[in-house]
Parts: C-alpha cells; structure tokens; sequence
C-alpha cells in the first residue's frame, strides 16, 4: 500500500488542499500526507486492508464530467468544475486515489458516521479505563474523545465475555474489550506467518480465539499487542506494573541480534517496565521480536558486578598488570560493545601493542528480526579497525599462545572467554583483567574487574547487518557501582601510555570522525533516528553468516550458507 | 516586740534590709514578665498562658485549678529553663565585656531602690519616719545619678557582642537615654523647687515630697500630679522612654534591629537583662508615684495620717507602727502595680515610633516644653512662696 | 479615570499632640481587655469542621466491606507535589466478590511530608475511593511515621456510601444477563 510498484503521481483534494499522491495510495496515507487525520481502528499500514471497524468514513466525489462529450461540467456559483459527490460515505482505508479525487473529512455526514460508529464501538466495551494497561495510549479513549457524542444513549446491560484469557505464555486477551478489528489474526497470519487466532462466533457473541491446541507463542506474539488498538491484547509481562502516562520513552536498538531493530525504551524513575519496536521502515517496519523484549532484566540483573574500589584504584591496578607482562597482552573485544567502545579498544590493543580478536556468536535466523549473528556490532569492530576478518566461535590461537606461555595478560571486553573456549586452568595462568555488567567464570578468575554498563545505562551507536549506523540512548541512569566503558578504556588506554582520549560521547566522535574515514562526515548528535547507511564494498569480500531477514538479503548468499 | 531587732548591729541590719527588698523585687520582676503576658493575651481576648502546673497545687480543689488558669506556675517554668539552658557564648564575642554587661545591668537597677522609701510609720511622737534602705536627703539626685548608668550595659553587651544588629541598638539605646533624661529632669525640678520652700533645710529627698503630697487644706493635700500636670506628663513620657518601653521601644524593635543589644545574649545572661528592665520599670514607677501620685497616701486629700485615724476608731490596733507599716507599703505597692498595668496596657495599645520621630519628640517637643514648665512653676512659686 | 482629589484637613492642635488618639486607643484595648475571650482551646475544645473540609486523604471501602481503589494511579500522576505513590497489583480471579476487579493496589503510600491537601485526588478519583475527610492533625516523630501506608489509609477512611455499586451491577449482568 505505501510503496507503489510505479510512483507514478496523482492528484487529490483532501478538505481543500490539493496534494500529488503516489498512486496506489489510500486515502488514510494520502490525508497523513496534508496533516489530516482520518480516525481508524483496523487499518495498519502494514497489514492488509479489510475495513471492518468503519470508522475511517469519509466522504468522496469526482469532477463532473458530461457522460456524452466528456466535457467537464463547470459551477456557475464558484466556476470551478462541479465535484459529484457520492451520497454515502465511503471508508478511507479501502479506498484508494485516483486522479481528481475529493475527499470531505470534516463534512457533518462524516462527523454523523464517526459518531454513530464510535457509539456502537462503546456499546459493549467496559468502562476499564481505570484498570486497563491500554489507558492513555488506547485509540478508543482518543477518538471517543475526539469523535465521539460525549454521553451514552445505552441504558441495557453490557455484554459480559471471559476477561483475563491467556493466549499464550506473554500474552493476555480481556474480550469483552475487543472491538473486533482483527488486527491481530492479519498479523499473525501475513507478518508472524503463524495462523493460530481467530473470531468464533457472531453478533456480539463473537469473540477472539486461538486455534484449538494451539497457542499464540510465536517469537512475534507481543506484536499483537503493540497492534491492538484498545485493551484487548495486553502483555502479561507488563500487566498492571505501570501505567503508560508515567514512563519515559528513550530511542534504543535491539542488540539481540545484528537486525539492530528500532525500539523505544519506557522507564521511570530508573527502571524499565517494557521495550516496544520503533518504527523504520528500512529495518524492521513497526515490528520487535518478543526475545528482544526482555533483554531490559539484564538492568535489575541478581548478578550484576559492584565496583568496591574507585575506577582509579582499579586503572593503577589493571596498569600494573600491563606493566608486568610487556609484549605479552591480549584483547578480546567484543561484538555487542558500542562502536565508541569498540574504537576505544582498539586503541588500547595499540597502546599495548597487542592483538585483538571478537568472539562470534551464531544461532539460527528466524528470517524476520532475529539474523543468525547475535553480535550486534560484528560490523562497527570492521569499520572501526579493531578487527580485520570475521570473528570465529572459539579463540583457539589465544589458547595456544596462552599454553605457549607468550600472553600473560588478556583483556576481556564483555566476553565470557570460557565460552569461548578457554580452559578454566587457561585462565588460572593469566591475569585477567575484565570489563562487564555481569559476573560469569571469567569476572571470577579476573585479577581486575571493571563493573561497567548495559546497553540501557549508555548511549552509542551500532552498525547493523546492511551497515547501517544506528544510535541507542541512555535510557536509565548507571547502576550504583558501575562506571561508563567509555570512561574505563579511555582511562586503560592512557594507563597503557596511549593517547588522551576524551570518555564523553560528542568529544570522542570528534576523534571517531578524524581517525575512522567512514565516519568522517558524521557527529553523534546529526546521526538521524532511522541511521545512516555506511559504504559496505571494502568489506564485500567477507563471509558474513546472516541469511534473509525483514530488510535484508544476503550479498553472497552461496558463501552464507557455506558456513554455516 | 520588735526591739531585739534594733540590737543588731546597724551592717547586718541593712543587710538583711537590703537582701529583703532584693527577695521583693525579684519575685516582682518574675511576676511583671507573666503579667506582660497575660495582659497582652487579654487585650487581644486571649486567655493566655494556662497550661502549666505543678501536680500538688493542681490537687488543690477549685484554687490550683484557678493559679493554673491564671499561669503563675509558668513564670516558675520560664526562670526553671532560663537557668538551666545551656549558657552560650558566641565565638565572635569580647567576652570579658559580653559576660560583664548584664550584671552592670543589675547593678543601677538593684541600687536605685535604696533611694526610693517605700513605706513610713509613724513613731511615739507621732513624727513620719519613712521605710527604705537608705532614706538619705540626696534621693532624687542618687536615683538619676545611679539609673542613669543603666545606659552602660547596652553600650558594653551592644559592644560587645561584636555584631551588626546589637551594636546599632545599643547606639540608639544610649541617643535616646540621653535625649530623654534632660526633659526627666526638667520635668521634676518644680516639684522640687515647691517642696524647697525658702527657709526650710533644702532636701531632694522623696519622704518630703510626700510628706508636702499629705498637708491639709486643698492645695496641701493636693497630689502634684494635680497640681503640675505638665510636670507629671513630661515625666512619664520620659519615663517611658527610659525604661524602653513602648512607644519608644525602638532599642529592642524586632522588627529591624532583631533583638537589638541582646541579639546574642542566652539562657541566664538573657534573663538578668529582662529582670533589670522590669527593675527599671519598678522603682521608675515607685518614683513617679512618689513625685506625682502622693506616694504611700492613700487617696488625694485622704493623707496616710488620715486614714490611719479613721482606721483606729473600729482597729485598736491601728496606730501600732508595724499595722500602719505595713498599710503603708501596702498602698505603695498598689500603686507601683497599677502603674506597671498602665506600662503594659499602653505597650499593647500604641504602635512604635519611628527612630526619627523619637527624636523629633524628645528634642523638639518635650525638652521645650519642659523648659516652658520649669519656668512658668518658677515664677509661680517665687510669686506663692515670696 | 476621573481623578478624584482627596482633601486632606489639616490636623488640630489636639490631633496633632496625639494624645485624643492615645486616649481613644486605651480605650479600645480596654474594652477588649474586659471582653470575653474568643480563643477556641484546642485539644479540650475542637473546631466544628464546616462540609466539604479537606483533611488528610483516605482511602474508603464501599458498603460491602471491599477496597474501592482499582489502582488506575490517576491520583499519582495528578497529585502536585507527588506524594502518593502507588504499587499495583492483579487480584486473583478465585476471589469470589472481587473477580471483577481485576487490578487493586497492592501498596498505597501518601507521604503526608509533602501533601498540600489540595483534594486533587478526590476530585480525579474515578471509583470514588480516596477521599480527604475530617481529620486535621498529624503529627509524628520521625519520616517514615509521616507516610500514610494503605492499612492506616483505610482505618483512617472507613466506609462511605456508595451509589454506584459498579461491580455489583458488573456482577449482575454476568449472572443475568447476556451473558453465554
């Protein structure tokens, strides 16, 4: 419906303003185009049309034409042609445009028609407001507002359905709160490709179900929450935790995967209650995995690391291990660091004249938002320098050096090296020194333990598989004995007796720019929300892992597949 | 009866004489402060302090109920906290002179009483012998002299105290001390010149303006604060502004000066400051109603004499130095409280001048008008007395 | 405007020797000296509280016994100085006369430190659950004495009437009506 396969333009009337449309369009996108909001319940712009909620009525005509000669029939009083205009409202969504079109959306037929449709809406829907999560972001509590009478002519009792169905492990469906727009069932049906739910039942009997023995437990289900227009669909994760007026909204990436889908975070008051997706029609349309939903616990994690020392005493310590072993340093950076973090480390490999090496990290693309790499940053490590060749699974040659006694001491960046393979007698002969939000059996072998950030206390930019730069913000403040990466490698790598490097993120783009010739034209500040697009040919040659996502197709699909 | 007290030796006697009226003035002192209250809360249709009690007066049946009403028993809980506070002493302070000042506050205040007779009784030969520490000729004189200093311990704690506030009041304090005392005394000569008549052994004790205050005959039993009026305006007015009172309490006025020279004052040096204000406002009352208000007689043209007679056609006992003694000092006392009433019904009544306006009162109103009344009595007097 | 000049008479002798004024101002505060005393004595004597008074905010329960509040957090989020802090929470669906309820709250703190009994709670309440009756002082010694937690909100709310009755009606319609 957005992208029409020939752009070609056509010209419409929209309440007097004329605007050229692609054709192909409805009438809903054409009215958003001149700033007319058109109200709709079912219509998503990426689903298919159906039009059964009824609200989108407008109304319509065509310039007059005489049937005969084709001639354009002209209005003595305004002496433009006369527009016909259809004596029954039409629905927006079903409609698209055709050269000439008029459209009335503010015309007293159509206030008529919202206003008759909006009291059969509320007819049945319970007065849930004060419990229901969907308050203040539902499109029912708006559009009754906007285009509704204001006072009920309904004096019989409600209709009384089931109200706290599961439908499947995330998500909780009250039907008497459906308004039937089967949002839902088209998505799970065209986007999820999991058919399982559907209407049974007819009048005001009918009601939303899932496929008997099945259940909505795709990886997408939560999706249908983010659709649902009214309460129907909440998110048992979130269920009465909080309500929505509250929380902030923080742009951020799903560092899940190397889709690197668009979110919004919501916190209050340091705490994040739920992540939903952003909408970038180059990434992932309006869609999020579930999975990529619950990474916000990593924040409130049992097992996050505490400094009990300053960064200072921490850098002198981790500087006297430098210093014990020269030559004998290693890095292991990471793919889920920031491309700050990830230009910092490079510098500190530099600086002790070391070798830096990523652990890959493959699981199976979902072909939708999940792509085989799990590393989100695989490509921001390519383009900054860090790394020359795609990272392998286990760090097979740093455990040969280790046993060869050449590398005493390694600095792991966010990196369980035991799941790397590593021996844990491997790590008893080194000294580690090891930078990360949460323990594991390396933070426990580590001689030197920087406590540092999730991707929800900082922000920074990552690069996703059509290398795209995208930017993800602070959204909570830093946990209680935790410091910024940034502030620890740049304090390493001055440790180390590289060059100052500022820790604060604008500065340090500064010296990104200068060093990095991709990002050369770029500040963190003008990067815009939907990302920039970076130029992938000195990287073509290398066998990336991902197969076909949402967006994405593979350049060498042949050596894809070759290995994995 | 009382003869073996005429044995003791005269040192001990006045001792014991001089600890006697301290015992009195005191209480008073304590008493003047709850009254304060207890009249401000009145005026303004409040009942006032009224809660605290001691648990074996409030057993008392209708009585302890009615002390505790009246808030006796808070004067004991406010002298209770001003002695047992901590005592501070400001780092930024003179302490020598800080420490000092209150006590130089007692002093005139406690000394001035023993020039003030507070009583007589008559004796065998029916001759008036008047009640007081030291009842020596120079009396009025002694009290300007002594009372005067007062003035001393708002320069020295305002000095002191080495801070912004206290040294401004005590500036303003000692201006207008200054301003008011000269139109005080003008305002008092007639009475003495009166009293002095030609040929009679020249005197500024207050036992002869009383006794002049109990002659027979209209103008003889007339009170001078009939007989001068000015006289005795000029000297209230100046009273008031001696003693720091309102209208003219712009040494302490809260409102720009804080607490003016005991700003930083505490605990039990605080408390001497306010005994010695009350002091003042005691024997300046016991003055005026010597000069002024008859002294121990009873009711204009009524002399103490008189009543005294009245009183022993129905007392047989009447006549006995101790009963009339006591009588006397009884009256005084009466009329020093009222007097003390009309000080504090006046601070609730009337708002404070302005500094300038003190000023502007006391040298360009009063002290020309007391200067008139000096000499319009002074030629009235040679005229009656030639 | 029009102005107005105001003429001023000059002052007589006597007004000028401000002793009338002194007289008069004596008098009044005699008067009032002698007068009865209007003071109310507080802990032994207390104020007749006028309807509609604001006192600390309650929370109230309806004729049947069961909390009102639902938790909407409406109170929260338009309370100025942010001094109620609400802890949601689902009500089980076996709780035989609440099933309908759904949601209530499972911690309900008013920190009466920053309460300014501005009422704004009651008024946006929409099941009518917290109200700010007639309860004037509260006093304690130390912060957390200060904060209001919901077992002391409803002792000190009781119950008010209820013409509402919105989930026995909800419960009715279940029992009777269209339901299937």
């Amino acid at each position: 419906m957005i992208a029409p396969a020939q752009p070609d333009l056509v010209t419409v009337n929209i309440d007097g303003q004329e605007i050229a449309v692609p054709k192909g369009t409805n009438v809903i996108e054409a009215a958003r185009l001149v700033n007319v909001d058109v109200p709709h319940y079912c219509y998503h712009p990426k689903l298919s049309v159906v039009g059964n909620c009824r609200m989108c009525l407008i109304e319509m005509g065509m310039p007059a034409v005489d049937p005969a000669t084709k001639a354009p029939i002209m209005d003595p009083a305004t002496g433009k042609q006369k527009i016909n205009w259809i004596p029954r409202p039409q629905i927006g969504c079903g409609t698209n445009v055709s050269p000439g079109l008029h459209v009335k959306t503010t015309s007293p037929m159509v206030k008529d028609a919202r206003e008759g449709v909006m009291e059969f809406l509320l007819i049945n829907h319970p007065l849930d407001c004060p419990i229901c999560d969907q308050a203040g972001e539902c499109k029912l509590q708006e559009q009754a507002t906007g285009y509704g009478r204001g006072y009920s002519r309904f004096v019989e009792q409600k209709n009384v359905k089931p109200k706290r169905t599961q439908l499947g492990p995330r998500v909780t469906l009250d039907d008497e709160r459906c308004i039937l727009c089967s949002r839902c069932i088209r998505f799970s049906k065209e986007i999820a490709k999991d058919d399982v739910l559907g209407f049974v039942d007819r009048g005001s009997y009918s009601t939303l179900t899932c496929y008997p023995g099945k259940k909505l437990e795709n990886n997408y289900s939560l999706n249908t929450v983010d659709i649902c227009p009214v309460g129907a669909l909440t998110s048992t994760d979130f269920r009465f935790k909080m309500r929505v007026w509250f929380l902030k909204q923080t742009n951020a990436i799903d560092t899940e995967s190397s889709v690197g889908a668009n979110t919004v975070v919501w916190s209050r008051e340091g705490t994040i209650y739920r992540i939903t997706p952003r909408r970038n029609d180059e990434v992932n349309d309006t869609w999020l995995a579930d999975s990529a939903r619950v990474l916000y616990k990593a924040v409130k994690a049992a097992d996050r690391l505490a400094a009990t020392e300053t960064t200072e005493a921490l850098v002198a310590r981790a500087a006297a291990r430098f210093q014990s072993a020269p030559g004998a340093n290693a890095g292991v950076g990471s793919g889920r660091s920031t491309v700050e973090e990830q230009f910092l480390t490079r510098h500190l490999a530099t600086a002790l004249k070391a070798s830096a090496q990523l652990v890959s990290r493959v699981g199976q693309g979902d072909k939708l938002l999940v792509s085989a790499d799990r590393n989100p940053n695989v490509r921001g490590a390519l383009v900054t320098g860090l790394i020359k060749t795609l990272p392998a699974p286990q760090l097979t040659d740093l455990a040969a050096q280790i046993d060869a006694g050449k590398i005493k001491v390694v600095v792991a960046i966010n990196e369980d090296l035991t799941a790397a393979g590593l021996t844990a007698a491997q790590l008893a002969n080194v000294s580690i020194v090891y930078l990360g939000a949460h323990a594991n059996a390396t933070s426990a072998a580590a001689k030197v333990v920087f406590p540092t950030l999730t991707v929800f206390e900082k922000s920074g930019t990552f690069v996703n598989q059509q290398f795209r730069i995208q930017k993800t913000l602070k959204a909570v403040p830093a946990a209680a004995g935790a410091t910024d990466d940034l502030v620890v490698l740049a304090q390493l790598v001055a440790a180390a007796g590289g060059a100052a490097l500022p820790a604060d993120i604008a500065a340090l783009w500064k010296v990104i720019a200068t060093e990095v010739p991709a990002l050369a034209t770029m500040t963190f500040a003008n990067l815009p929300e939907t990302g920039l697009v970076l130029d992938a040919t000195p990287f073509a040659a290398l066998p990336f892992v991902e197969g076909e996502t949402l967006h994405y197709k593979p350049a060498q699909p042949a050596v894809a597949a070759a290995t994995a | 009866m009382f003869d073996f007290y005429f044995e003791i030796p005269l040192v001990i006697r006045l001792i014991l004489q001089g600890l006697a009226v301290i015992m009195v003035i005191f209480p008073i002192a304590g008493a003047c402060s709850m009254a304060e209250r207890k009249v401000a809360a009145w005026i303004q249709d409040r009942p006032g302090p009224n809660r605290a009690v001691v648990p074996w007066v409030a057993w008392i049946p209708f009585f302890g109920k009615f002390l505790q009403r009246l808030g006796v028993f808070h004067v004991m809980a406010d002298g209770g906290k001003m002695l047992f506070k901590e005592d501070s002493l400001p780092g930024h302070v003179n302490k020598f002179y800080f420490v000092l000042a209150p006590i130089v506050a007692m002093i005139p205040a406690l000394t001035t009483v023993v020039a003030v007779p507070f009583g007589a009784y008559f004796d065998g030969a029916g001759k008036l012998i008047p009640l007081g520490l030291a009842p020596f000729d120079i009396g009025m004189l002694a009290v300007f002299a002594v009372s005067s200093l007062g003035v001393y311990s708002a320069i020295l704690a305002g000095w002191a105290s080495n801070s912004k506030y206290p040294f401004l009041g005590s500036v303003r304090a000692s201006a207008q001390l200054i301003s008011y005392e000269l139109s005080m005394t003008l305002a008092v000569l007639p009475v003495f010149l009166w009293v002095n008549a030609p040929g009679t052994e020249g005197t500024m004790g207050f036992a002869r303006v009383v006794e002049f205050q109990s002659q027979s005959g209209f103008l003889g039993g007339m009170w001078f604060g009939f007989l001068m009026p000015i006289s005795a305006f000029i000297f209230l007015v100046a009273l008031f502004a001696e003693t720091n009172r309102q209208p003219f309490d712009t040494v302490e006025s809260e409102s720009d000066l804080v607490g003016s020279f005991h700003t930083e004052y505490g605990a039990f040096k605080w408390g001497l400051f306010f005994v010695a204000e009350y002091s003042h406002m005691i024997v300046g009352s016991g003055v005026f109603m010597l000069l002024f208000g008859g002294g121990w007689n009873p009711l204009p043209w009524v002399s103490l004499a008189t009543a005294v007679d009245f009183l022993g056609t129905f007392l047989p006992f009447a006549h006995a130095p101790l009963f009339v003694g006591i009588l006397s000092i009884a009256i005084f006392m009466g009329k020093v409280l009222a007097m003390i009433f009309f000080f504090m019904w006046v601070r609730w009544t009337l708002p404070r001048f302005r500094y300038d306006q003190v000023m502007k009162i006391g040298w360009q109103k009063l002290l020309p008008l007391s200067i008139a009344n000096l000499l319009f009595y002074a030629i009235a007097i040679a005229l009656i007395q030639k | 405007m029009a102005v107005i000049t105001v003429e001023r008479k000059p002052l007589t002798f006597l007004e000028r020797t401000y002793l009338p004024q002194i007289a008069g101002g004596l008098k009044t505060t005699f008067k009032h000296l002698i007068a009865p005393k209007k003071t109310l004595e507080y802990p032994e004597q207390r104020p007749a509280i006028p309807v509609g008074y604001r006192g600390v905010p309650t929370l109230v329960k309806d004729p049947n016994g069961r909390e009102k509040c639902v938790s909407c957090q409406l109170c929260e989020f338009v309370c100025p100085p942010k001094a109620i802090r609400i802890t949601a929470g689902e009500i089980p669906a076996d709780q035989a006369d609440r099933a309908h309820v759904e949601k209530g709250p499972q911690a309900f703190d008013i920190d009466m430190l920053r309460c300014i009994y501005c009422g704004l709670c009651q008024e946006v309440c929409p099941e009518e659950a917290i109200f700010l009756q007639n309860q004037f002082s509260m006093s304690g010694y130390t912060r957390a004495e200060m904060v209001n937690h919901k077992d002391r909100l409803y002792e000190l709310g009781g119950t008010l009437p209820d013409a509402h009755h919105k989930w026995d009606k909800k419960k009715a319609a279940e029992e009777h009506g269209n339901a299937h």
